[in-house]
């Protein structure tokens, strides 16, 4: 149980990173490479500011604005020097690991002993037992407490990016990433939607670094190594299993497919033959199994229940357009 | 309501690929005007049109919109005025995007764009009723990603989404050349009707003649970056399809001429 629970509160931690990942990768079909270096970015700063005696909600808030500037970063190499996309994030992410060390000056800052944002969750478990008695209820309830509290932050940051990707701006943006010369011929600069989904995006990904770093106690400097790589298949497990037919559905598929990312991870380290070195040789493999699956077998296509659907829509758009010509 | 003024434009300047596209053009349309633009490939009537739009900086020459100076302003920025369709039915709208979110769109074209829902009800209600004008029943498939539409679908709501905010100028690029003749002979219909309808003043290439005699109240003739032959109201409801391809096969005949004199 312990297991689950901790994969579970990882992988929601984890989604808030993945969604940052899906606004650059999907829905501006931008990819930015710069996450590997703005999710550490998020732990330094949230690291940082704690050890210097910052409340740790505060600091959560100078993770994602810094994520954020990283962003713009690669943003401005993109858009105003005319860097290629691909290579703008990479740039931004080798400079950033420097950036990172300076921040924290040591690679590895201890949280040990420091208030978080956990703490006062933890600090919230005794006092009920103190109020209500020692009952089993109430132990299920302290094992549960950070999921649901996990949970309930990121439904609120969906429902966020849900509102924005549904207002002008937000549609503007859309547009960018799916037709820019359309976009651009009804008055938007691309250049600057670009700015704002990336700043977005990375600003996601700073949060769920500061994040992780509160809730696993310290910072490294390496743990934003294959970031970029946990939320793509986070992305793309999701929208497998749980399709992609609208935003709200995005980005629950999102959210979803970090949790199970996670989930299949603890279970396949639990494998006696395999061991945590192979966890990147898992990723890779779970990412290509979901791109292939679904499109080359039939039991892919039974499995993934919302494929089917979907494809049974495709048929019938087909049939009415072929009617129609 | 349109006038260009002395406009050329160089392409790939001195390198062997030089190509004079636009050699010292002027044309004035006023307001409500419906000019049709025939030619010879090459002979400049998409540079025309994208130096109208702001697609790239000419070289010379000014371009007035309503009066106002608009050589300077960027792509984008001049979108506020001129709403564009062009010849691939697939570039005027969003593929994953929703008919209603790609009309909220338009529907803010060239206005600062917030943080307020792109849709309302009251803004789905002008929609539909817009969408009612193209008889292709969409009005009923609002919902629906663009990406599911029929070449000619989409293009009927490129031109709604073109149009229906009421642009100064409407600039119309072969927009039914990569359609059957018969979503070409609708999307003309409907051309035609919003055209008179909203009274827009527009600018249409076309390289079927008939077309272009058959729409629109003048008609020119480009040819090597020049316009060649201009016709007014009165002429053009004289010009026959035979004469007006008699005119373009004289043009290219000199071309051919002039062409094997050189080889010869």
């Amino acid at each position: 149980m312990g297991i689950i629970i901790g994969s579970l509160e990882q992988g929601l931690i984890f989604a808030i990173m993945a969604l940052g990942v899906f606004i650059a990768f999907r829905i501006l079909n931008y990819p930015d490479l710069s996450v590997d270096g703005s999710f550490p970015m998020g732990a330094a700063i949230s690291a940082l500011l704690i050890v210097k005696g910052t409340n740790p909600f505060i600091a959560l808030i100078f993770s994602g604005i810094f994520g954020g500037v990283a962003g713009l970063i690669t943003g401005l190499l993109n858009t105003r020097a005319k860097i290629d996309g691909l290579l703008a994030g990479i740039l931004t992410m080798t400079a950033l690991y420097s950036v990172n060390l300076k921040i924290m000056g040591t690679s590895n800052l201890s949280l040990f002993r420091k208030n978080t944002i956990f703490t006062p969750l933890n600090n919230l478990k005794p006092q009920l037992t103190q109020l209500f008695g020692n009952s089993e209820w109430l132990s299920w309830v302290n094992q549960w407490i950070n999921t649901i509290v996990l949970f309930l932050f990121i439904l609120l940051i969906k429902k966020i990016i849900d509102w924005f990707l549904q207002t002008d701006l937000g549609l503007a943006i859309r547009a960018t990433g799916d037709n820019p010369a359309m976009i651009k011929s009804l008055g938007v600069n691309t250049d600057n939607s670009t700015l704002i989904g990336l700043i977005l995006s990375n600003a996601l990904v700073g949060l769920s670094g500061g994040m992780m770093a509160q809730y696993q106690g310290y910072s490294d400097v390496q743990m934003g190594i294959g970031m970029i790589v946990i939320g793509l298949a986070s992305v793309i497990i999701g929208q497998v299993i749980f399709g992609s037919k609208s935003i709200k559905r995005s980005t629950f598929a999102v959210i979803g497919g970090a949790i199970i990312y996670r989930i299949v991870i603890a279970i396949s380290l639990y494998l006696p033959w395999l061991s945590p070195t192979d966890m990147k040789l898992i990723t890779a493999f779970l990412v290509i199994l979901s791109l292939t699956l679904p499109q080359h077998s039939k039991i892919g296509k039974n499995i993934f229940w919302q494929k089917r659907k979907v494809n049974k829509k495709n048929y019938h758009a087909q049939q009415i357009s072929t009617e129609n010509n | 309501m349109l006038r260009v003024e002395n406009v050329s434009k160089t392409f790939n300047v001195n390198t062997v690929n030089e190509k004079r596209a636009l050699n010292n053009i002027n044309l004035k349309l006023h307001q409500g005007d419906f000019v049709t633009v025939i030619g010879t490939n090459g002979a400049g009537k998409s540079t025309l049109m994208n130096a109208i739009a702001g697609v790239f900086n000419i070289d010379s020459g000014t371009i007035l919109v309503d009066g106002k100076d608009v050589t300077k302003l960027k792509e984008s920025q001049r979108a506020k005025y001129i709403g564009r369709v062009f010849q691939n039915p697939l570039a005027g709208t969003s593929p994953n995007m929703t008919i209603e979110e790609n009309l909220a769109m338009a529907y803010k074209r060239g206005q600062k764009r917030g943080l307020r829902l792109a849709l309302n009800n009251q803004k789905k209600e002008f929609f539909k009723s817009s969408l009612e004008l193209l008889e292709l029943n969409l009005e009923s498939r609002l919902q629906q990603k663009v990406g599911l539409l029929s070449g000619g679908e989409r293009q009927a709501l490129s031109l709604l989404m073109a149009t229906f905010t009421k642009p100064k100028v409407l600039l119309l690029d072969e927009h039914t050349a990569a359609l059957d003749p018969k979503r070409a002979e609708l999307i003309n219909k409907l051309t035609k009707k919003i055209v008179q309808n909203e009274k827009l003043t527009t600018l249409m290439i076309t390289h079927n003649m008939e077309h272009a005699l058959k729409l629109g109240n003048r008609l020119i003739m480009m040819h090597q970056g020049e316009i060649i032959l201009e016709l007014d109201e009165l002429q053009k409801k004289k010009m026959t399809i035979k004469e007006l391809i008699d005119a373009f096969e004289k043009l290219r005949g000199e071309q051919f001429a002039l062409d094997s004199a050189v080889l010869g």
